[in-house]
């Protein structure tokens, strides 16, 4: 038998594994350069007094991101409070109560289009069905925006960090006597609880940018952030569009990209630490 | 690894038959160099007792390897313990075939004419046609031949004591001949334990076909086993 | 010898499909019953009827009896969560909870029995002591039960299970998944426990139902071919099927 020569399988695999190099190349490279320009431009704007102070109206020098920042945190918190449980009950539903199928299927149904659905239509239904009737944007608005993005990314999650749970575990609990709820609770969920948190975390991460919701419900306000509930809530990304886009002056686009910064830090931060809880979790198997 | 049990056993069985056979040619030349007061092939038997004992324990030592290594079960466990008995078996049977050759010399140096010769011709019949028998029952796994073995004993015993009566007789009225007579008496003892490992090869036999131990018992005969 | 478990015609059913055929099957008291086939031949499947764990899947379901002390554990009328405290299981892979291994132990407990604390400490010391596995963890009972080795975890599941004092131990390949010195520990363990529980293990390895069981059940594609004391199934069994799976002829 005639052998074939190796010279084509190597040169066939040194070209896959060079195009492979390159694309990861590319990938890295285009966030790095985000991540710097971004820096670039924001760290101009970073000094105390600009986490300290307020947002100033145009033209009043010395604005800060303070109030934008706090209602950012208020926004967010608020959206994983009003999304978490609904979606964690969803995810444990589809994921242990197999045996409701027209309900789990019609739950999958609606959280695959709310999950496709364009995140400005998401801002403008808030708008109509909340912040019309009650006459007033508001940060609560702005939240429930956020919690419709964050419900089935959550309950995706959920699902799959309790399928990953062997099946062994879930059988030895009941062959305990355990029931079935609280199989389900205290020993799957427990067992999934890192998966199911960085499930939550990794959500919120991704509506902390979230723009267009917030235009349409939370708007923006110069003042601080405690008219939460009824009043337009100052919050960073819309605080980026207006002092980018809106603003004639240099020191507000200054401004703007030190938001931005913060913003990228921020989700950084979010995902590192996601990375960390997770590594600890394989590490005690 | 099945393949090479199956393999290993069937060279066991191989062996266990060439030796067999060996054996049972030999228990024939004994017979006839009494009969025949053939000195040289007695000699010969007895010279060559060393090879038969050297390949029992070849055949022993297979059998041990195969138990270590394969920790066989059930029939296949049966199997190789019968082939260990049945080994052990054939090679005291050589032993009676050269404990029957040694005598010949001895037997050898009486003529006709001073004594009443001996006739084992029914015995050595008897005898050699039980180990037949249960040399064949073993190699086709032949529960009812094997049966007709055990069957067979009691005849061989009860010879063996009329013997008893026969040589008493005949050392009261030649006692001069009492060695002959004595070496006579012998020879009859090996051919009935011959007779006897007979029936124990058939015992094994019927072991390995159905599992159960089944032991011959002699009622009304005195047997020092 | 008391039986424990008395099978009559029990059949088993995934679906449309049948697994189990007429299962007639004895279960002694205080021995080890090994449950023995090849692949797919409806061994685990007969043993989980025993705990009625099967009901968690839905298509699945057995017609037939199944006595325990002389009552149907199948009949509609039985108090599951009592059955699974008195029929305990130990499977494949071990399972301890992700919890410490004193919480593995004591979870369970508190839920069926009303104990202070100073009973339950004491309940949990002795189950761990049962299981072979005291003198390993007395100094990490607040270490994570999943920071054992295999072998360690599964004798922690055999402490989780014998805390709430069953009366049957249902084993399930409980040793291949562990290493072969955890593993004749183990098997050491299972021969004191029959003193107290009545065992009936599931195990493809056929030297180790040779080694500790008292009787062995032949299991064939749904079907049980044969049962008898173990000395005799392994020198002399009265089925050619059986014969031919001891010897490795098939399966």
């Amino acid at each position: 038998m005639k052998k074939k020569t190796i010279f084509f399988r190597k040169s066939a695999d040194r070209l896959v594994r060079i195009a492979s190099g390159l694309a990861v190349a590319v990938a890295v490279a285009v966030m790095f350069w985000i991540i710097f320009t971004v820096f670039r431009h924001g760290s101009a704007a970073l000094k105390p007094s600009f986490f300290s102070n307020p947002s100033k109206p145009y033209g009043i020098p010395d604005g800060g991101i303070a109030n934008a920042l706090i209602g950012t945190v208020f926004i967010t918190f608020g959206a994983a409070v009003l999304a978490t449980p609904p979606a964690l009950l969803g995810g444990i539903c589809l994921s242990e109560y197999k045996e409701f199928r027209r309900f789990n299927a019609t739950l999958r149904f609606a959280a695959n289009v709310m999950m496709g659905m364009p995140s400005v239509i998401v801002g403008l239904f808030v708008y109509t069905s909340v912040v019309v009737p009650t006459g007033n944007f508001s940060g609560l608005a702005g939240s429930i925006a956020l919690a419709i993005i964050m419900f089935p990314v959550i309950m995706r999650t959920t699902e799959d960090m309790l399928g990953m749970v062997p099946y062994a575990l879930r059988e030895s609990a009941l062959a305990l006597g355990l029931t079935r709820t609280r199989t389900t609770v205290q020993i799957v969920c427990r067992s999934a609880r890192k998966g199911l948190l960085t499930g939550i975390l990794l959500a919120l991460s991704r509506v902390s940018g979230e723009t267009a919701p917030l235009l349409f419900t939370a708007l923006f306000a110069d003042r601080w952030p405690w008219g939460y509930f009824n009043q337009p809530t100052a919050n960073l990304p819309v605080l980026i569009t207006e002092y980018s886009t809106n603003s004639p002056f240099a020191e507000m686009h200054r401004a703007g990209w030190g938001a931005a910064l913060v913003v990228t830090v921020l989700v950084l931060a979010i995902n590192v630490a996601t990375r960390i809880i997770f590594r600890e979790k394989k590490h005690g198997h | 690894m099945k393949s090479h049990f199956i393999q290993a056993i069937r060279n066991l069985k191989d062996m266990l038959a060439n030796l067999a056979a060996r054996v049972e040619h030999t228990v024939h030349l004994a017979v006839e160099a009494v009969i025949n007061h053939q000195v040289d092939v007695a000699e010969q038997i007895i010279s060559q007792d060393r090879e038969i004992d050297q390949e029992e324990v070849i055949i022993e030592e297979e059998c041990l390897k195969i138990l270590a290594l394969y920790q066989p079960v059930a029939g296949d466990l049966r199997q190789v313990i019968t082939i260990l008995k049945i080994n052990n078996e054939i090679e005291r049977i050589a032993d009676m075939a050269v404990n029957i050759a040694e005598r010949v010399p001895g037997m050898a140096q009486f003529t006709e004419s001073q004594v009443d010769k001996f006739d084992f011709s029914i015995m050595v019949v008897k005898a050699c046609d039980m180990l037949k028998k249960a040399l064949d029952a073993m190699t086709y796994h032949d529960v009812i031949t094997a049966t007709e073995v055990i069957r067979l004993d009691d005849a061989v015993d009860d010879i063996h004591q009329d013997n008893y009566g026969v040589a008493r007789e005949q050392i009261l009225r030649h006692p001069a001949q009492a060695g002959y007579y004595l070496d006579c008496l012998r020879v009859s003892h090996c051919l009935e334990r011959i007779a006897d490992i007979a029936t124990n090869i058939a015992e094994d036999v019927i072991y390995l076909e159905s599992g159960n131990i089944v032991r011959h018992s002699h009622e009304g005969n005195n047997h020092a086993r | 010898m008391a039986i424990k478990i008395q099978t009559k015609n029990l059949n088993f059913f995934y679906g449309t499909h049948q697994a189990l055929l007429n299962n007639d099957l004895t279960v002694e008291e205080n021995a080890i019953t090994a449950v023995i086939g090849p692949s797919g031949c409806g061994k685990s499947t007969h043993l989980r009827v025993y705990n009625r764990i099967f009901e968690l899947y839905r298509e699945q379901r057995a017609e037939g009896e199944v006595l325990l002390d002389g009552q149907n554990i199948l009949a509609a009328d039985v108090d599951v969560l009592e059955l699974r405290r008195r029929v305990g299981m130990i499977f494949q892979k071990p399972t301890p909870f992700p919890m410490s291994v004193f919480e593995n132990v004591a979870y369970p407990l508190r839920l069926h029995y009303k104990l202070s604390r100073g009973e339950l400490s004491d309940r949990v010391r002795e189950a761990l002591i049962g299981a072979s596995l005291w003198d390993e963890v007395k100094d990490k009972l607040k270490a994570s039960g999943l920071a054992l080795s295999g072998g360690q975890q599964q004798r922690l599941c055999i402490a989780r299970a014998i805390a709430v004092e069953p009366e049957v131990l249902l084993m399930d390949e409980p040793t291949s998944a562990i290493d072969p010195v955890a593993t004749l520990k183990i098997e050491e363990l299972m021969v004191t426990l029959k003193k107290q529980f009545t065992i009936v293990i599931v195990t493809h390895n056929m030297q180790q139902a040779a080694r500790i069981s008292d009787v062995t059940a032949f299991f064939y594609k749904g079907e049980i071919i044969e049962t008898g004391a173990t000395k005799q199934i392994f020198t002399n069994p009265r089925n050619r099927k059986t014969e031919e799976y001891i010897t490795g002829r098939f399966g």
